[in-house]
């Protein structure tokens, strides 16, 4: 079920707090941040998050066509594995 | 053999079951499109009047929908956009896994293809005794 449009998007407000002030002051420093589950707003892009994925920080730049998903979606969780790969190049 | 919209050309079965052969038109659009129109929708798709296959094509143009290749590019736009910002869902889509949260440890063999047993495998150039 979609979230009620009355509530408006998600955004943790820390993470807007610090956005709205680095707005203001027109500075772009990464901004470390643990709110996956924080939809991305027009105000966030151009930003860069490094988004928590359970184990490490992944930097994540915003861009227009990100409007509308949220900051987890481009810090994946998991880590793909294959089968059958015994080769040198995946030794390393 | 009929022709709609161009290209389109539904062959003899009843005009309720051709029309879906037009890309970005399904049964119930198709259904929909008929009663509009007051066609019976059992009649042979080669038995419609000029006049018939005229109005159904000004109701489809009317309705304004994405059809053939509007539709085709339409998507296009879509994975594209949705690839190259890089999101959990391109993931998903290059690795022709499941995108919407479905389970992958069985099924899924539309997305993954035909199952492909994967026993011990070395890679010949690697050499013997080193990992």
């Amino acid at each position: 079920m979609g979230r009620s449009l009355k509530k408006g998007p998600f955004v943790q407000q820390a993470l807007l707090d610090k956005v709205d002030k680095m707005n203001e002051t027109g500075s772009k420093r990464p901004i470390k941040t643990w709110a996956r589950s924080s939809m991305i707003t027009p105000d966030l892009v151009g930003h860069t998050f490094l988004v928590h994925n359970g184990k490490d920080f992944v930097s994540v730049y915003v861009t227009e066509n990100m409007v509308g998903h949220r900051l987890g979606e481009f810090s994946l969780t998991r880590l793909f594995k294959s089968h059958g790969s015994h080769t040198v190049k995946a030794a390393k | 053999m009929a022709r709609l919209l161009g290209v389109e050309i539904p062959n003899e079965k009843k005009i309720e079951y051709s029309l879906p052969y037009i890309y970005g038109i399904g049964l119930p659009m198709s259904r929909k499109i008929l009663s509009a129109s007051n066609i019976d929708p059992n009649i042979r798709a080669g038995e419609l009047t000029d006049d018939q296959l005229s109005l159904i094509t000004q109701i489809i143009q009317g309705l304004k929908l994405p059809i053939e290749g509007d539709l085709r590019r339409e998507i296009q736009a879509h994975m594209k956009r949705i690839l190259s910002i890089n999101c959990y869902r391109a993931h998903r889509h290059r690795r022709g896994l499941p995108v919407r949260g479905q389970r992958t440890h069985t099924n899924s063999r539309t997305r993954k293809g035909p199952r492909k047993t994967v026993g011990a495998q070395r890679n010949p150039g690697a050499k013997k005794g080193k990992v």
